[in-house]
């Protein structure tokens, strides 16, 4: 008969879960849900040995286990920190780790311009996300950034290492899944940047994961790099009978256009089947996929917003439930009004929409 | 002050060489302790509570007995020669002048671990350093102390003297077994700890040349003898290499009720301040360690002698002690510029931060630039808050301790010598660079010169 697991009781943010032993402080975070589960660039479950460069996952072990209560010194990376029996962690109500947090953010957007208004990874940028949460709204950095020239990875990947912040993600994923060294680290320190060696294009057939696994615009599709932007299209979930990966992938629409093809994620944002070149970059047909369903898409995303045909839920009427009654004028500024025309499908119109749009 | 333990042979003609080191008792202690058990030696090291000399002071004896020890699983000791520290410069001494204490220490030590296999790891630009050790490592072996069945007690082993490639990150242990493994030489996150999961994956321990040199003395004299030298938790001697602005700089051998003053002043070891100048600050223990002015460095918080040991130079914390260190003992005298001394320092670590970890990638070159910016002139006083918030932030936020290295000496600086820095602010031409004098507490138009 197997061994049980034996399961620790951790509380993180005043919540407590039992988890297997051998379960990092993150990934029990995260079986408590996205509002208590710390932020992560650098971890990707899906790869070995990830996760402590970014530190943007620090939490405070106020109670090391049951065993021994004492706190532990310093803020700890989650992601690397498994839980012992009785473990109290601080994260969004510790305050040293919301300041160290502030103080992370401040540094990775040191050498990262905020020019998401140009950035392809605009809404689906995880340092935006956390800059949002976590960041101020001015930088005390006053002195020029680094700049690189862009960088062609071959044929279909182009890198931005203005944007790059080191997260080593990418570097992680061509050494793991693509069974070769193609490229990584050069130089040290505010210097290091993400290259091959002496330029050389990278060709392996896995090698266009790299760009879902960066959390930042650093490593784009150059099959969909300015086409278009990722809240005017919808994510559908297909497949095709592909002889090299799963061909289990995302396909984004606009109208029957498909923009790019990318692997499935999670809802922690990470990849669940590792897909081909081919079916990334050249599968551009609708015919060449078999659809399943639309991509489930997080009510707080942006790529939602465009989705107003799909978004049938109507918004709650607040006054019945407060007065008790209906009220003696109501205004159906969804019928009555001619601002919102139920019948327009803006998904279908291409580009955005203007007023030219409305007009038979 | 008592015998020396390490330097006891130092001043013998050609005690580089194996004739001449076995002559003078060489190899005698490393024959006692393969007659031992692993376990008697290891006692014996914790005994003498010798603590780990490259920096962080852990007990070594501590650190042996953590060493997993799975059946048919090599195990490795890796020697941390990689001495980069500004300042230290204690282990080269060591090894040019006497590799046999070393290579006896080692072979020790690899028996009572259960090493066949041990490695030194030597900084790249220690290079003659580096042949000196090959040279005596053959030497060793031709004369039966290395390689199979050593003096015939069925244990083997071998030495590797690897070179780095000159980063100061790889002094970090874990950095130091990732280069040492063929790598790039960032550090791994812990723990695992090098004594489960180590070179290769093996269980390891990595020491300092001086601690594995000190462990000779430890079986000479016995581990009890040992723990009877020093004060409190610091047992044994300490190599210090001071230098600085000093009359004698050097290496020194001390014992750890030497009070500082003593070491500075006395004609036996610094032989005071040069050119006949006031002491104004001093870093004791390697650059990264914080600075104290001339105030808190002789006399401790109850008015009692600071003396030179790990305790007593911590007392009352950083706001009035620093650290012991690794013994670099960096003096300064009333002449040299805190704020141009700190920007050197703080350019360092930004040139050898590995860049893996966001905060010590970015706040190191971040504060570089601050300093850089009121060394020449351009500073606002808003820099001075700045500097010691981009400070705090990196402190403890990192993968190892490179972080902490690049902020305690922005850290003391700014608490112990803010005035200065408000003074260079205010006035935007350096002393130091234009008229070799740091009068800052004088007015600009005495000191202006002629051209």
């Amino acid at each position: 008969m197997a061994e049980e697991t034996p399961l620790f009781k951790v509380t993180i943010d005043d919540q407590t879960v039992e988890v297997p032993a051998g379960t990092t402080i993150l990934q029990a975070a995260r079986m408590l849900g996205k509002e208590i589960a710390p932020p992560a660039m650098c971890y990707y479950e899906k790869l070995e040995n990830t996760g402590g460069n970014c530190r943007t996952c620090l939490v405070e072990v106020s109670k090391g286990s049951e065993a021994d209560p004492r706190p532990m010194p310093k803020l700890v990376p989650s992601c690397r920190t498994t839980v012992m029996d009785g473990m109290v962690v601080g994260n969004k109500t510790s305050e040293k780790v919301v300041e160290a947090r502030k103080g992370i953010v401040e540094m990775l957007l040191i050498n990262h311009p905020l020019d998401c208004p140009v950035c392809d990874q605009a809404g689906e940028c995880k340092l935006q996300d956390l800059s949002y949460e976590h960041g101020a709204e001015a930088t005390r950095y006053e002195f020029d950034r680094r700049t690189f020239p862009k960088e062609d990875l071959g044929p279909n990947i182009e890198l931005n290492m203005n944007r790059c912040i080191l997260c080593y993600r990418c570097v992680k994923t061509a050494d793991q899944i693509t069974g070769c060294r193609e490229h990584g680290v050069m130089n040290r320190g505010d210097h290091a940047e993400i290259s091959t060696h002496i330029h050389k294009a990278l060709d392996n057939e896995f090698i266009g994961n790299i760009i879902d696994v960066c959390p930042v615009g650093a490593l784009t599709d150059k099959t969909f790099r300015f086409k278009n932007r990722v809240w005017f299209l919808k994510p559908v979930d297909a497949h095709r009978d592909c002889p090299t990966c799963s061909g289990k992938a995302q396909i984004w629409f606009r109208g029957n256009e498909v923009f790019r093809v990318t692997a499935r994620k999670n809802q922690w944002n990470e990849v669940e089947d590792w897909i081909c070149n081919t079916c990334r970059f050249d599968k551009k047909d609708i015919n060449d996929w078999t659809l399943e369903k639309p991509a489930e898409v997080s009510k707080t995303s942006v790529i939602r917003q465009g989705h107003y045909t799909a978004n049938k839920i109507q918004p709650e009427e607040t006054f019945p439930k407060v007065v008790k009654r209906d009220p003696k004028i109501l205004l159906d500024i969804h019928n009555v009004s001619e601002v919102n025309e139920p019948d327009r499908d803006i998904s279908k119109i291409h580009g955005p929409a203007t007023s030219n749009d409305y007009k038979d | 002050m008592g015998q020396k333990l390490l330097l006891k042979n130092i001043d013998v003609p050609g005690i580089r060489y194996f004739k001449t080191y076995f002559e003078n008792g060489g190899y005698a202690n490393a024959a006692k302790a393969l007659k031992m058990t692993t376990d008697e030696i290891l006692e014996e090291v914790k005994t003498s509570g010798l603590r780990g000399r490259g920096g962080a002071g852990f007990p070594t004896g501590m650190k042996w007995s953590f060493l997993a020890k799975p059946e048919g699983v090599p195990r490795h000791l890796v020697v941390n020669a990689d001495e980069s520290e500004p300042g230290t410069f204690k282990d080269r001494f060591l090894m040019e002048y006497i590799p046999h204490l070393l290579l006896e220490g080692i072979l020790i030590s690899s028996y009572c671990l259960g090493s066949n296999t041990s490695f030194i790891y030597i900084r790249g630009e220690y290079a003659w350093v580096a042949e000196i050790l090959e040279e005596a490592i053959a030497e060793a072996k031709e004369a039966g102390w290395l390689g199979q069945n050593i003096q015939g007690s069925g244990y083997d082993l071998e030495i590797v003297v690897q070179r780095g490639g000159g980063a100061y990150i790889c002094g970090e242990e874990t950095a130091l077994l990732e280069s040492l493994e063929g790598k790039r030489g960032n550090p791994r996150l812990k723990p695992p700890f090098p004594a489960v999961k180590g070179l290769w994956g093996r269980p390891t321990v990595v020491n300092n040349v001086e601690t594995i040199s000190a462990v000779v003395p430890i079986i000479e004299i016995g581990g009890q003898a040992y723990s009877e030298r020093g004060v409190g938790r610091s047992t044994g001697t300490k190599l210090i290499s001071a230098c600085g602005n000093i009359n004698k700089p050097g290496v020194y051998e001390i014992d750890f009720d030497l009070s500082v003053e003593e070491f500075i002043f006395s004609e036996e070891y610094c032989g005071g301040i040069a050119n006949g100048k006031r002491l104004k600050a001093c870093i004791p223990g390697g650059s990264s360690v914080p600075i104290v002015p001339a105030t808190l460095l002789l006399t401790t918080s109850d008015g009692s002698p600071r003396l030179m040991n790990y305790e007593s130079l911590s007392e009352g914390g950083f706001q009035t002690g620093t650290m012991l260190g690794s013994g670099g003992f960096i003096v300064l005298d009333e002449d040299q510029d805190i704020v141009y001394h700190t920007y050197t320092l703080a350019r360092f670590y930004r040139h050898e931060s590995c860049g893996q970890c966001s905060p010590c990638r970015e706040g190191t070159g971040w504060m570089e630039k601050i300093l850089k910016r009121i060394h020449e002139g351009q500073g606002k006083m808003s820099d001075i808050d700045l500097l010691w918030d981009v400070q705090r932030k990196i402190e403890g936020n990192t993968i190892c301790p490179l972080g902490d290295a690049a902020a305690w000496p922005v850290a003391a600086a700014i608490r112990h010598f803010r005035d200065e820095f408000e003074w260079h602010i205010d006035n935007p031409e350096c002393l130091v660079r234009n008229y070799g004098l740091a009068n800052y507490g004088k007015p600009r138009e005495i000191i202006q010169t002629t051209n």
